[in-house]
Formats: structure tokens, C-alpha cells, sequence
């Protein structure tokens, strides 16, 4: 049995100890806002938070998440309030969607990190994430929009 | 668009709450593409298959287009409440179930492509609005018993010239039971309220909190995922398996040959994952076990040595070469391309003895519901599909073959339980169905004052039509039309024209790629004419310019990217400019790039000024988006993007080796709309084909380096 605490609630899975935590996620616990895109950490769809860092669930062998908090996109808010998805709803971002969990939880990630991000720092932070529709120039301007409505307040 | 619709259209049609009756009114058709199948099309439709209003003012629009990201969800919708003049904050989206109300009326099927949704369905949303507004009058008149031409519609009530009013909410049941009126007068566009504004799109609050289901997401009770393998080289059959190693992993439930393929069935990914790791197949290889990109480069380069199938020919071409003052030769290159769509392909399949019901992110609808029921054996009207959200479809979920959906019918078939077959990454670059490669061999020639009066073009790549069912309508005198269009329908002035095209056999299976013949034509096309002005001694703006004399939406763009970009201005060192225009889908877009190349031969692509022409602006946020998009796309395809073959086999596996342009890449793009009041046209595509041109052109500029073959990563 492997613990670990997903969203505030805790999980014991029996599973094969290098499962991805990805797999765990979408096909044991039903999570399905995580997304797999590559299974190789290449493309970031799969990103989620562990003990606050962003993670690619896809690489991350379940074990090593033993008595670790993970967050997911489902996690991030319960209301959609964070304020990078405000901010992303805003700018309008999302295309297709389909890596927009793993933008958001990058993007989610370096905020804390980083409040004031310079886009230098965006395009360190999120390149690791791959948008086949293209909508960087948002992001990018969504992620400046999350900053100012954290720096006004917005909860984080 | 968050939950799985499950209505047949019968059900909706009964619905309480529903304007609806049966509306029959005639729909022109401007064009069509696939002929003989619109002849055969019901050329009618209902407003109760695209409208449903609830007693609780919710305004429920049935979208027939399936959303892969470019925004049809909200465009469409925003085209019947123009119309409808309800509240823009109650309407909803449902995808539609198939039917034959939902066909494109230009194609005959229910599907998503060609740029086309908001171009055929302009006129049909519209009505459908319209009809339903003058039953909701008609209702509220009755009850009041006033004439309707004393009550008006607006925000959601039905309001009479004494002022007392009614909710669309309230009159929905009755104004259901009103007669459909025969004719309907659409509003003046100058009208226009909803249309023509910048709305957010509908889909995005399920796109940021996870909700949002893609194919990949559906799960059913019972369900089990097969992971499928597939011979290395295509065409390739199975000759020995031995599943006994795959069969140990826990999990995995049973190792089964279907058709040419292996399918690892499992109760979850990474059990099928692991099983099919373990799996052994000794492989037939079959005819194209020794394919190679190079000995096709070779190929393609010697048959473009002569002329092939006639596709245009204007005056003299032949002769008047012997007379032009300069001459100018060059072959140019393009490889396959993957669609490399985020989400890779899937298909959850629910195969019973009289039912097939079927959860995918489809962009081709009917033709799929038509193989579904072909390999299960069952009537296509017992093939119940859901559309879910695409994660990207960029042509490759609309296959002629339906290859993905008929690959889980095809497992499910042996299975006998709900399947989901899910294709890995690998799977999915290694799976074929690319835009063909292509080489083109081109020679003009300019008279004395440097003006083109001769321009031949020969060239060679596979025909995407060829062997699909389309390949009748689509073919006329052995070309496809795919294959050439961007290259027969070049607006420049040039008296004596020769475009010819082979069609060579091979055995790698091809598909349309956004934008498909103009990805590689435009490429051409706008590089050999940046060469024509640069060997006459013109500026390449100008030179473009002077041959669009009867062309003004070509020239329209064409100017106000030029001015927008500063053409002509100074540049920082190192940096320069470079310009294409490309006309597809019925929309004109020129792209100017700003290009830096380092001494390492770096190409950074700083900026790009783009201006679009695509008729009248719907949402023009949306518009954006797509052309930005449409420029990433075809970034990432220029710089980078290559399918390579050896001994059969594709190279590229995943994203490490078929690259792609990301956020560190990515330039500032400008999109300036050209205000219009032609109809709408394209916007998916059109701003995919002269970004590679673009910024070769502005490659040569800065270093005096031609691109005469993509990616641009092969040669700088």
C-alpha cells in the first residue's frame, strides 16, 4: 500500500510501486484533469504540483510520492478562483484545452516561487510545456495578469 | 461541452421545453466541394436539432462542429443569438449526435474541416435564431392577443408596445407550438450586436479546472484499455507472436491478433503499457520494408526532371522561355510532417450484439459512424457516436479510413467487453497518416524590365485523395486537387503558365495537414517569387505588388501587413525581414517575419506581422487566436518539423526528436484584421502557410542563405 495526500484528502493505493503517478491519478483515483502527452517528461501536460514543486506525474514513479501532498488541477481551487485561472479565463488562453491542466499547474508553480516573474523567467518556467495550438503570446500574458491580481490580493 | 451528451434526435424533438416543428426551408449552397454527395444530402433543417430554451431561460445551442480549439463552439452559438436576441450569459453548448440535420451542407457529411464552419453554417445559425425569435413573438402575441408586430424581442423577453413582457422562459413551451414561419428576414449586419465582438469563448472555464473531457478522459463501466502494437514498417503483417512474457504482467487481461496488429487488453494504461513492452511479434515486413527519405529525395528529384499531369497552363509556357532576357531555376524540398496532436488518438468503444456505441474527439462524424458499423456489421443507424473536446485535430482526426475508431471497433469486436485503445505517443508519430513530402522543381523567366513572363512548376508528392473515398470528387484528370492548389491558383500576373504534377505510389499512408496542399505550395510558391524579385533587382514587397493589379484583397493584405511591419524601416543589426502572401479557404493573409540568424546559424524568429482578410469578423478575439495559432503551428513545422524514414521504419518517436516551436521560441505576433463586409470565410488554417516562406525569405535577407528545403534546422 503506498499514502500519499492528493487535494487535502488522503489516498492508500495498491498498485506497482513504478507506476506513474499520472496513472494513478486518471485511472485509480478518476482524476482525469492531468493529462498524458508524451510519458517521457517532454511535453508537460502531466504537470502537477508535489509538496509544491511542478512535477511531470508521467515520470514519477508512484512510490516516491509516499506521505507527499500532490495538487492537481482539480486541486488548485475549488471554484476556479486561483488567480492564474482567473487570469486564464480573462485572457481567453485556452485553444484545444487539452494542455492547458499542465500550463496552469507550471504556471501555478512559479508564481509561488516567483511573484514578479520577468518573461525571461516565464520562458524558463514554461517552456517545458508544449502548446500544439500555439497559445504562448496568452499564456504569456496571463501569467503577468496572475501576478497583478496576486500582488492586488487575489488569493494565491 | 463538459459532460457527454447523450440525446438522439428524437429525444429532443419530443422535449417539453423546445421551439420546434417542423421548419423546412430551402438552403442555398454556394459551392460544393464533394458534390455528388450534397446531391444525395437532405437540404433541409430544424431549428429544435440546433435550439433548445429551458423554462429556466437556460439557451441551449447543439453544436455540429466538433471543438479541437479553434473556437466553433462559441462562434456558432454567438451566430444564433445574434438572431435569437436573448442573453448572451445564458447560453450553453452541447455537441451534436449524428445525423444527417448536422451535415455540412457543402460537404453532405457532419464534419469538421476545410476552414469551413463558420462560412457554411452563417447562414443557417442565423435563421435558425431568427425562426425561433418570431415563434417566441408569435407565442407571447397569441397570449396577449395583439398583433406581433407590436411586440419586439430583446434580451430574453418578448416585450409588447405597452410594455409589459414575458421571458423566453416563460413562452418556451408555447412558442413550441407555434408553426414554423416559412420565410425569415435576417438582420441587416450593421445590426449586429453579438457578432463582430471579442466574446470570451464558452469552453474556457472547463479548460482551466480539468473538467473539460477529451476522448482520452471518457470512462465506462467495465471498461478495459488495449494498447496495440503494429508492425515497424507500414503494411507490414504479423507472422509469429508469442504473448507468454506480456500475459505475466498483472493486469493485463488477454493478448489478441487483430487484424495485422497485436492488442494487449489490460484493466488500466500502465498494465497494457507493461504487457505490451513484454510482448514479442516477429513481423512479415512486406513490400516497403526498405523506404528510405533519401532514395525518396533521390526519387522525387529525378521525376521531377519532366513535366508531369497537366494541372495549368496559361499561353505559351514552352516557347516563351526561349525568349525571357534571365532565366531562374530551383528545386525546393519538403518531409512528412505528424499532426502531433496534444492529445494523442483514442477510442472507447461499447460493442454489442445489436448496438455500437462509441466515445472518441472526431472531426469526420458520418464517415466514421459509416466504417464503425462496416466492421461491426450492424446498420449505421445502430452506431450511436458521442464527440468529445479534441485535444487538437489539425486534419488528423478527420481520416478518410476512420483508422482509430475502426481500430477499436476492430478490438472490441474480439474483446467483447467496452475497450478503450489508447495510442501512445510513439504510436501516434510512428502511425502514419502525414502530409506528403514533397519536391518541387520550378523555372521562370523575366523580360528585360525584370517583369515575370514565364513561370513552370513541376511537382511531385503523393496524393492524399488517392485510395480514400473521396478520390473520385476530388480528382479530375488524374490530379488531385489537394495536391496543387496554392500552386494552379497563383494570383501574380504572369502570361504563360505550365503547372504539372505526378502522383507517385507509395506506401506510407498520407492525410491533409492544416492547410493542407497550401503547407507546402504557399512555401514554394511565395520562396521562388521572393527569388524572381531579388533577381530582378525589386524590392520583394513591391515586385508582389505590382503583379496584384486585379487582385485587391490579395494587395489589400499585402499592404497593410507591410505598412503595419515598417517595411522598409531600419533594423536593428543582425536582424531583417521577410514577406509572404498566401490566399486559402476563401481568406487572404500576408505575413511579414523578423528574423535574426547568429553566427552558430541560430535562427530566431523575433516578430511576426501578420494581416487577414477573411471576410466579415465574427469574433474577432477568436480570429486572433487562429492566426496565432495557425503561425505556431506552422513555425514549428518550418524550424524543426520532419518525419523521417529508414528501412521502413519512422524515425521520430516523441517529442525530443520531432520538435516543436515552445514558449521560449515563440515571437511576437501582431494580427491586424482587414474590416470587411464580404461573407465570412476561412480562419483555421489560412494563417498556417506563409509563415515558413516568410521566414525564409527573411533568412536570405539577413545572411544571403536561400531555404530551398524544410525544416529550416536541415540546412542552416
Amino acid at each position: 500500500m503506498i499514502s500519499f495526500k492528493v487535494n487535502g484528502k488522503v489516498y492508500e493505493v495498491d498498485v506497482p510501486v513504478d507506476m506513474p503517478l499520472l496513472w494513478v491519478l486518471r485511472d485509480n483515483l478518476g482524476l482525469t484533469g492531468t493529462k498524458y502527452g508524451c510519458g517521457q517528461a517532454l511535453c508537460g501536460c502531466c504537470t502537477v504540483h508535489v509538496n509544491g514543486q511542478a512535477v511531470r506525474s508521467c515520470v514519477t514513479p508512484v512510490s516516491s510520492v509516499m506521505g507527499k501532498e500532490i495538487v492537481t488541477i482539480e486541486g488548485l481551487s475549488p471554484d476556479s478562483s486561483h488567480p492564474v485561472q482567473q487570469a486564464w479565463i480573462a485572457e481567453d488562453v485556452p485553444q484545444c484545452g487539452y494542455c492547458q491542466p499542465g500550463q496552469i499547474m507550471s504556471a501555478s508553480a512559479l508564481l509561488s516561487a516567483n511573484p514578479r516573474p520577468t518573461d525571461e523567467d516565464i520562458d524558463q518556467a514554461i517552456s517545458s510545456n508544449i502548446c500544439r495550438c500555439g497559445t504562448y503570446q496568452r499564456i504569456r500574458r496571463a501569467v503577468h495578469r496572475a501576478a497583478d491580481i496576486m500582488a492586488a490580493g487575489g488569493k494565491k | 461541452m463538459s459532460e457527454i451528451v447523450n440525446l438522439s434526435r428524437r429525444n429532443f424533438l419530443r422535449a417539453g421545453s423546445i421551439v420546434c416543428g417542423g421548419l423546412v426551408l430551402a438552403y442555398y449552397l454556394p459551392q460544393r466541394i464533394f458534390p455528388a454527395l450534397a446531391e444525395a444530402n437532405d437540404m433541409t433543417y430544424y431549428p429544435a436539432a440546433f435550439l433548445r430554451i429551458g423554462a429556466d431561460e437556460t439557451i441551449t445551442t447543439i453544436v455540429n462542429k466538433s471543438e479541437m480549439g479553434q473556437g466553433v463552439t462559441t462562434s456558432l452559438p454567438m451566430l444564433i443569438a445574434e438572431e435569437l436576441e436573448c442573453d448572451w450569459s445564458k447560453v450553453r453548448v452541447e455537441a451534436a449526435p449524428v445525423d444527417a440535420v448536422y451535415n455540412n451542407p457543402v460537404a453532405g457529411l457532419q464534419m469538421t474541416g476545410g476552414s469551413m464552419s463558420v462560412k457554411t453554417e452563417w447562414d443557417r445559425m442565423r435563421k435558425v435564431g431568427a425562426a425561433a425569435r418570431m415563434m417566441l413573438i408569435g407565442a407571447a402575441a397569441k397570449l396577449w392577443k395583439v398583433k406581433a408586430s407590436s411586440c419586439r424581442a430583446e434580451n430574453g423577453k418578448v416585450i409588447h408596445s405597452s410594455g409589459k413582457a414575458l421571458t423566453y422562459g416563460q413562452l418556451a413551451e408555447k412558442a413550441a407550438l407555434m408553426p414554423v414561419p416559412e420565410k425569415v428576414v435576417l438582420k441587416d449586419p450593421s445590426k449586429f450586436k453579438i457578432a463582430g465582438k471579442p466574446l470570451l469563448r464558452l469552453d474556457t472555464p472547463a479548460k482551466v479546472n480539468g473538467k473539460g473531457l477529451f476522448g482520452f478522459d471518457v470512462t465506462i463501466p467495465g471498461m478495459l484499455t488495449a494498447l496495440v502494437a503494429r508492425s515497424p514498417v507500414f503494411g507490414g503483417k504479423v507472422k509469429s507472436f508469442d504473448a507468454s512474457k506480456a500475459k505475466e504482467v498483472p493486469g493485463v487481461r488477454e493478448v489478441v491478433q487483430v487484424e495485422s496488429r497485436i492488442a494487449v487488453v489490460a484493466d488500466n494504461f500502465w498494465a497494457a503499457k507493461r504487457g505490451r513492452d513484454a510482448l514479442e511479434v516477429v513481423w512479415d515486413e512486406g513490400e516497403w520494408a526498405s523506404l528510405s527519405t533519401q532514395a525518396l529525395r533521390e526519387q522525387f528529384a529525378a521525376t521531377a526532371q519532366s513535366p508531369g499531369m497537366i494541372a495549368r497552363k496559361d499561353g505559351d509556357p514552352e516557347k516563351a522561355l526561349a525568349s525571357v532576357s534571365k532565366q531562374v531555376n530551383a528545386d525546393y524540398e519538403v518531409p512528412f510532417l505528424a499532426h502531433a496532436t496534444m492529445e494523442p488518438l483514442n477510442c472507447l468503444v461499447d460493442l454489442r450484439s445489436e448496438s455500437c456505441e462509441i466515445w472518441t474527439g472526431t472531426q469526420f462524424q458520418t464517415v466514421d459512424r459509416g466504417n464503425a458499423a462496416r466492421v461491426a456489421g450492424l446498420d449505421p443507424e445502430k452506431v450511436r457516436s458521442h464527440t468529445t473536446l479534441l485535444g487538437g485535430g489539425f486534419g488528423r482526426r478527420a481520416n478518410p479510413h476512420s483508422d482509430f475508431v475502426v481500430l477499436g471497433v476492430e478490438v472490441a469486436k474480439v474483446v467483447k467487453k467496452p475497450v478503450k485503445v489508447i495510442w501512445t505517443r510513439d504510436d501516434d508519430m510512428k502511425g502514419g497518416y502525414y502530409r506528403p513530402m514533397w519536391h518541387s522543381r520550378l523555372t521562370a523567366g523575366l523580360d528585360s524590365d525584370g517583369n515575370p513572363t514565364v513561370w513552370h512548376h513541376t511537382l511531385v508528392g503523393q496524393s492524399i485523395m488517392a485510395g480514400s473515398p473521396f478520390e473520385q470528387m476530388m480528382t479530375k484528370g488524374g490530379i488531385d486537387a489537394t495536391s496543387v492548389e496554392g500552386a494552379v491558383d497563383i494570383p501574380y500576373a504572369i502570361p504563360n503558365v505550365l503547372v504539372s504534377l505526378h502522383s507517385p505510389r507509395i506506401g506510407v499512408p498520407v492525410q491533409w495537414w492544416r492547410s493542407v496542399g497550401h503547407s507546402h505550395t504557399a512555401f514554394v510558391v511565395e520562396s521562388f517569387i521572393d527569388e524572381l524579385a531579388h533577381a530582378a533587382g525589386k524590392d520583394p514587397y513591391q515586385f508582389r505588388r505590382a503583379m496584384l493589379a486585379n487582385h485587391p484583397r490579395h494587395r489589400g493584405v499585402l499592404d497593410l501587413a507591410a505598412q503595419k511591419a515598417g517595411w522598409g524601416t531600419a533594423l536593428p543589426a543582425g536582424r531583417a525581414r521577410g514577406i509572404a502572401m498566401h490566399a486559402s479557404f476563401s481568406s487572404f493573409v500576408c505575413e511579414v517575419a523578423e528574423v535574426s540568424a547568429g553566427p552558430s546559424g541560430r535562427v530566431r524568429v523575433h516578430k511576426v506581422v501578420s494581416a487577414v482578410d477573411c471576410g466579415r469578423t465574427i469574433n474577432p478575439s477568436i480570429i486572433e487566436a487562429q492566426v496565432e495559432s495557425g503561425i505556431v503551428y506552422g513555425l514549428s513545422a518550418a524550424l524543426y518539423g520532419a518525419i523521417t524514414l529508414k528501412d521502413g521504419r519512422v524515425e521520430q518517436s516523441n517529442f525530443n526528436d520531432y520538435k516543436v516551436l515552445r514558449m521560449d521560441g515563440m515571437p511576437v505576433v501582431e494580427v491586424h484584421i482587414v474590416q470587411s463586409k464580404e461573407d465570412p470565410s476561412g480562419i483555421g488554417e489560412p494563417g498556417t502557410p506563409p509563415i515558413a516562406p516568410a521566414v525564409a525569405n527573411a533568412i536570405f535577407s539577413a545572411t544571403g542563405q536561400r531555404i530551398r528545403r524544410l525544416p529550416i534546422s536541415a540546412t542552416v
